[in-house]
């Protein structure tokens, strides 16, 4: 990582260290698939580059959002690296191969390309559009055949039904499917992605954003994605990069941390409120300790149960069935006002989540229950323990200073966790 | 009037043999003109297109052509070809320029630019773009461009006869020769007739090919080399070495 006596931060004026320019956020593991160089460029005519010396690694089989406020460059920084857009200086490696004199039209054959406005040759057919770069590569007939259906399969539309209409007759969803389609043509290892679901409306872009998770986690693409929507970068991104004007790198990490710790007053405004909301679906039920708590069997009885409960302290009781599954809350009131056994007073669990569901589904959980926890139940529906408000907590403030750990060891300073959480035990303070 | 109709039906049928010969050499002046307007104007087209200064030069010149008067237009070439066919095909070219210049570019115009980006994303050559893309989807204006033009020189070149240049005008000439006589409206009305059915003959055929050639027909067609290629080509990016 970065030698802070060489690469270090500058001192900005409130005595902080300004990160963004000449901060290497260089990614230290050799596999960097695609690695920018000291990019830049300038277009002719203005004086202010439009990307400055952006030095940029994307790990090989992620996916790297590209994220910023309009007009930060990132769109172009994405052109860059197809060469879409020439860069006036600095050099691109594509899978540790120099490719900023290659010939551009052979270079983009192997980088797979989508944008918003998807641009399906209209006079072609769907097979035809997708079969491109396979017959500019000189795939043969049978071999691109296969391709297309198998490409077709893969986004979800029935290459029988599909293979022979054209664009025209396809809804917005569907044709962005044929772009990603027509992208993987000829399986290049590099997908590039410029706002691909930017215009679909929001039910569709989910499940488009679903699907091409699952397909990415099938095909291990390098990815390249740019979108000024930090929630989807959140989504999509096993890294993301967040760009200042001029494509100056503002954070590089993961999305589990940049929400953890954003690193300046520019990044945290970027994210916007409930960073740390939006932290929990990073973290799952199985990586906390669970609480007790007081539990009965169904046929424990009224006296037993009241026992029960005052040894606990606590304010409910959770009754299990025979199976171990929690099936009522029940508070002492409910079991003095009625003799009813106990399977028929108090209230009903609805709602308990598995050991992988996120922090946030907890959450979720948790706000809807009238105890305030989140019971945790296994994949039979056994009762496990219970998720209290303050794991969470403590939760979040672990990734904080796990985050601060992290960027204090790569030398960069960071300022002083957001005020989201009252607790000062949570600070990262308890970290060093 | 019946009279003179049944007297016309007469002089079609005596004269058919000449009147044959006269449209015979008007489609070919039309024919040849405007395929000569269409490869120039075409290849003008796709050249000036992105070059907005080039492109306004090239819509004023030939705008200014088709304002220059047919008679003198058809008489100012005759120091330089003499008369007969020539000062007629060169004329004739020259009104058939600006049409089909026009709908070149704006055809050309017409494909979205995320058609062309994706197109170039995609690694096409700008030679592939072109032959693939732009004038495949940009065919059917430019198509409309060429019956303008071939209806408009069908109609002017009957002005040629004044320059010796042959077809159907020397009816029209003959028949204006000899007003007042009997027999002069005849060949004036064969002459106006044929000029006009050769002009709904040519502007069905181009119809038919605009049917025909479809900008996905014409893609396929320029598609042609990669198909008969398939299987046999190697890339120079795959045969580089990798240096990792």
């Amino acid at each position: 990582m970065s030698d802070p006596s060489t690469a270090g931060p500058e001192i900005g004026p409130d005595g902080r260290e300004v990160p963004g320019e000449g901060t290497d956020w260089s990614v230290d593991e050799a596999e960097a698939m695609i690695r920018l160089e000291g990019v830049s460029k300038t277009y002719p005519g203005t004086s202010e580059p439009a990307v400055e010396e952006l030095t940029l690694d994307v790990p090989e089989g992620e996916v790297l959002v590209l994220v910023g406020p309009s007009g930060c460059g990132k769109s172009t920084t994405l052109r860059l690296i197809n060469r879409m857009i020439e860069p006036t200086g600095g050099r691109i490696f594509f899978d540790g191969r120099d490719v900023t004199k290659v010939d551009p039209d052979e270079l983009r054959r192997h980088i797979g390309y989508v944008i918003q406005q998807i641009g399906l040759f209209p006079h072609r057919t769907i097979a035809d559009n997708v079969a491109v770069v396979p017959r500019m590569l000189g795939w043969d007939k049978d071999k691109t055949k296969a391709r297309v259906d198998e490409l077709l399969d893969m986004v979800g539309l029935d290459p029988s039904v599909f293979r022979d209409r054209y664009p025209k007759e396809l809804s917005g969803g569907q044709a962005q499917r044929i772009g990603v389609a027509r992208a993987l043509g000829a399986d290049p290892p590099v997908l590039l992605m410029d706002e691909p679901f930017g215009a679909i409306d929001p039910i569709t872009r989910d499940r488009l954003q679903n699907e091409f998770l699952r397909v990415q986690d099938e095909l291990r693409k390098t990815i390249v994605f740019v979108t000024h929507d930090i929630d989807e970068a959140i989504k999509m991104g096993d890294r993301i990069a967040i760009l200042r004007q001029r494509s100056v790198i503002a954070q590089y990490d993961t999305p589990r941390r940049i929400l953890a710790l954003p690193i300046d007053d520019f990044v945290q405004d970027f994210i916007g409120s409930g960073a740390a909301l939006k932290g929990l679906n990073f973290e799952r039920v199985s990586d906390l300790k669970l609480s007790d708590f007081p539990t009965v069997r169904y046929d424990a009885g009224h006296r037993r149960s009241s026992e029960v409960l005052t040894a606990s302290g606590q304010d409910w009781l959770l009754v299990l069935d025979n199976q171990e599954r929690p099936v009522r809350w029940v508070n002492r009131d409910d079991m003095d006002r009625s003799d009813k056994p106990l399977t028929d007073v108090g209230q009903t669990v609805r709602v308990t989540v598995e050991p992988n569901a996120t922090l946030h589904d907890t959450l979720e959980a948790m706000l809807s229950s009238s105890t305030g926890c989140a019971i945790v139940a296994d994949d039979h529906g056994r009762y496990q323990g219970v998720v209290e408000i303050e794991v969470l907590t403590e939760a979040i403030a672990r990734m904080r200073a796990e985050a601060q750990a992290h960027y204090e060891q790569m030398g960069l300073a960071t300022q002083q966790a957001p005020s989201i959480d009252p607790d000062p035990m949570a600070s990262v303070d308890g970290a060093r | 009037m019946l009279n003179s109709i049944e007297s016309w039906l007469e002089f079609m049928q005596d004269d058919r043999d000449e009147l044959w010969q006269l449209t015979i050499e008007h489609a070919l002046l039309v024919v040849e003109a405007t395929l000569a307007a269409v490869v120039v104007a075409v290849l003008l087209g796709i050249v000036v297109q992105t070059r907005p200064t080039a492109r306004n030069i090239a819509l004023s010149i030939t705008s200014v052509f088709l304002t220059i008067p047919s008679l003198a237009l058809f008489t100012l070439f005759i120091p330089l070809l003499g008369i007969g066919r020539n000062p007629v095909l060169v004329a004739l070219f020259m009104y058939a320029l600006l049409p089909i210049l026009r709908n070149t570019v704006t055809g050309l115009d017409s494909v979205d630019p995320a058609v062309e980006e994706s197109a170039k994303g995609m690694g096409m050559t700008a030679t592939r773009r072109l032959f693939q893309v732009k004038l495949p989807l940009a065919w059917p204006v430019i198509v409309a461009g060429i019956r303008v033009a071939t209806l408009l020189t069908t109609g002017i070149a009957a002005i040629g006869t004044l320059v010796s240049g042959g077809g159907l005008g020397d009816a029209i000439k003959d028949g204006f020769n000899r007003l007042g006589l009997p027999n002069s409206y005849e060949p004036i009305w064969a002459g106006v007739v044929l000029v006009v059915v050769l002009a709904l003959v040519f502007d069905l055929l181009l119809a038919l090919t605009t049917k025909l050639l479809s900008p996905s027909v014409i893609a396929g067609i320029a598609e042609a080399p990669d198909r008969l290629l398939a299987g046999r080509k190697q890339t120079s990016f795959e045969q580089e070495p990798s240096n990792v």
